[in-house]
């Protein structure tokens, strides 16, 4: 395994759901440190391709492989190494409510052991002050806002350092003041780890100050892919048409 | 007449599928045993919640189901003069039928459904995939000590309910239909063998188990939100009753 491999490498990746192909053939790299923004229509399976990259699914069709490792055909408990090494956070948080704040952040950390009670309260003590929740630690998540259950999300997928950190709509349901805070809290960790990211976002323009480049998903496919800084610029029109929200175009054409 | 059969084809395919994932979930569970590696704070959790919590019913229903026994038999006995026999009618109905049966019911509405009910809302919360993301199979860490909780819980609920039964056939026995305490007591000790009890006790086991494997796999199989939570309850109650009296069937028949 070379470090130089990608983190993250797709090949010809088929899903289908029922009799929609939601994923038709698609292939992309994403090297290690780099941060890649992916975008797209609404139920354009986003969030599916994240889940096929983190194992939770498994594609029909295609080669996966992640951190250098392949995901195809593993049963779970093969995964779990793998999964160790990759933190995530969910569109809808996914936060375990059988347990407080701080048992939630501290979770990844127990389960992986090393360390002592000590070093993990700190630890966890630590993450909870980056995201801004130092004085939660006893809530339970029901108790939490939106925004605060994404902060808590976001220290559970971090806390671990991972090498590589999937988001799924980091800023969803948020107000922009919060949504800038949480985009220079993923930079800010992603400065400090190297991690490799892959973040989905229905908020192009923050996304696009957060990660290096943009890929565009439609009808299965990436029809684009190309930095983030010029995504507003880009000529295929229907890239253009998604990100300046114009109501006339190929995508209002295309659909039903 | 085609539509009746395509009706009565696509039903059985349903339920085959419904029982081959209970098969599935059954041997996942088993294996997870293996080695016996069981989260023990999610154990203990789990034995208070559906254990301790459940006596008061649990008592209240045993020891009017013993009282109802010897109501029912108690003025044949005292019309033939059999008195002699009234704790025995009782207690030989409650320890091999009654008990068990009614005590498993009451166990699967009052823990069953809310297994299913809990575990269903983890499931479209996405909080199972958030374990599987974590590295963590959901169930080794959360079927498991539940299925253990319920079988063991049920086995001391019926033991306890068995006592109250008695208690209850005696009571109702002195006070409604003057039967001298110590007559129903050597009713029950020259009439009772230990096998009624323990009769009653392996059907328990195997209640449990049954109560346990269905509203875990309705729970973590559920779809489609809170309507899917409503009916995954609604399957799971429904299959662990059909599963309680055919298991009945069979136990009685096939051991007395």
């Amino acid at each position: 395994m070379s470090l130089a491999a990608p983190a993250i490498r797709l090949r010809d990746v088929h899903k289908r759901y029922g009799h929609h192909e939601l994923l038709a053939g698609i292939s992309l790299d994403v090297a290690r440190g780099e941060k890649l923004g992916l975008i797209g229509p609404a139920a354009c399976g986003k969030s599916v391709l994240l889940k096929l990259v983190c194992g939770l699914e498994q594609p029909d069709r295609g080669e996966i492989e992640v951190l250098g490792e392949s995901v195809l055909g593993k049963r779970e408990p093969e995964l779990g190494p793998l999964r160790q090494r990759i933190g995530m956070l969910f569109q809808n948080y996914a936060l375990f409510d059988f347990l407080p704040v701080e048992a939630n952040v501290a979770f990844p950390l127990e389960r992986r052991g090393g360390l002592d009670a000590r070093e993990l309260a700190d630890r966890v003590a630590a993450r909870l002050r980056a995201v801004g929740l130092a004085g939660s630690e006893h809530k339970l998540t029901a108790e939490l806002s939106g925004g605060m259950k994404k902060r808590v999300g976001i220290a559970r997928a971090t806390v671990a350092d991972p090498e590589l950190v999937i988001y799924d709509e980091p800023s969803a349901g948020l107000d922009p003041v919060t949504t800038q805070k949480i985009y220079d809290l993923l930079a800010d960790d992603q400065a400090r780890t190297g991690a490799t990211v892959l973040a989905v976002s229905s908020d192009v323009v923050a996304l696009a100050r957060f990660v290096d480049e943009i890929a565009f998903l439609y009808r299965g496919h990436i029809v684009h892919r190309g930095p983030a800084a010029s995504i507003f610029d880009a000529e295929d029109p229907l890239v253009r048409q998604f990100v300046r929200g114009e109501l006339e175009g190929p995508l209002s054409e295309a659909r039903p | 007449m085609k539509a009746a059969v395509t009706n009565v084809g696509a039903g059985a395919l349903r339920v085959a599928e419904e029982v081959g994932g209970i098969v599935i979930l059954t041997g996942q569970t088993l294996r997870a045993l293996v080695p016996p590696r069981v989260d023990s704070r999610e154990l203990f959790k789990n034995l208070y919640k559906m254990g301790n919590r459940s006596v008061p019913i649990i008592v209240l229903t045993a020891f009017f189901a013993g009282g109802l026994m010897t109501l029912q038999t108690g003025p044949f006995v005292k019309k033939l003069g059999a008195t002699s026999l009234a704790g025995w009618g009782a207690g030989y109905a409650v320890l091999r039928e009654i008990g068990p049966i009614l005590i498993a019911l009451m166990f699967s509405g009052r823990v069953g459904a809310n297994n299913t009910a809990e575990l269903a809302t983890m499931t479209v919360t996405e909080q199972l995939d958030g374990l599987r993301a974590l590295a963590i199979d959901p169930v080794r860490f959360l079927v498991v000590p539940r299925v253990i909780a319920m079988m063991v819980m049920l086995v001391a609920l019926t033991v306890i309910g068995d006592l109250v039964a008695l208690i209850g056939a005696s009571v109702v026995g002195h006070a409604m239909l003057d039967i001298e305490w110590s007559t129903m007591y050597h009713s029950f000790a020259d009439n009772l063998r230990p096998y009624d009890f323990l009769h009653g006790v392996y059907k328990s086991i195997a209640f449990g188990a049954a109560i346990a494997i269905s509203s875990c796999y309705f729970g973590v199989t559920v779809r489609g939100g809170a309507v899917g939570v409503g009916r995954a309850v609604n399957a799971a109650v429904v299959a662990a009753a059909v599963s309680i009296m055919l298991l009945d069937f069979f136990l009685t028949y096939l051991t007395g």
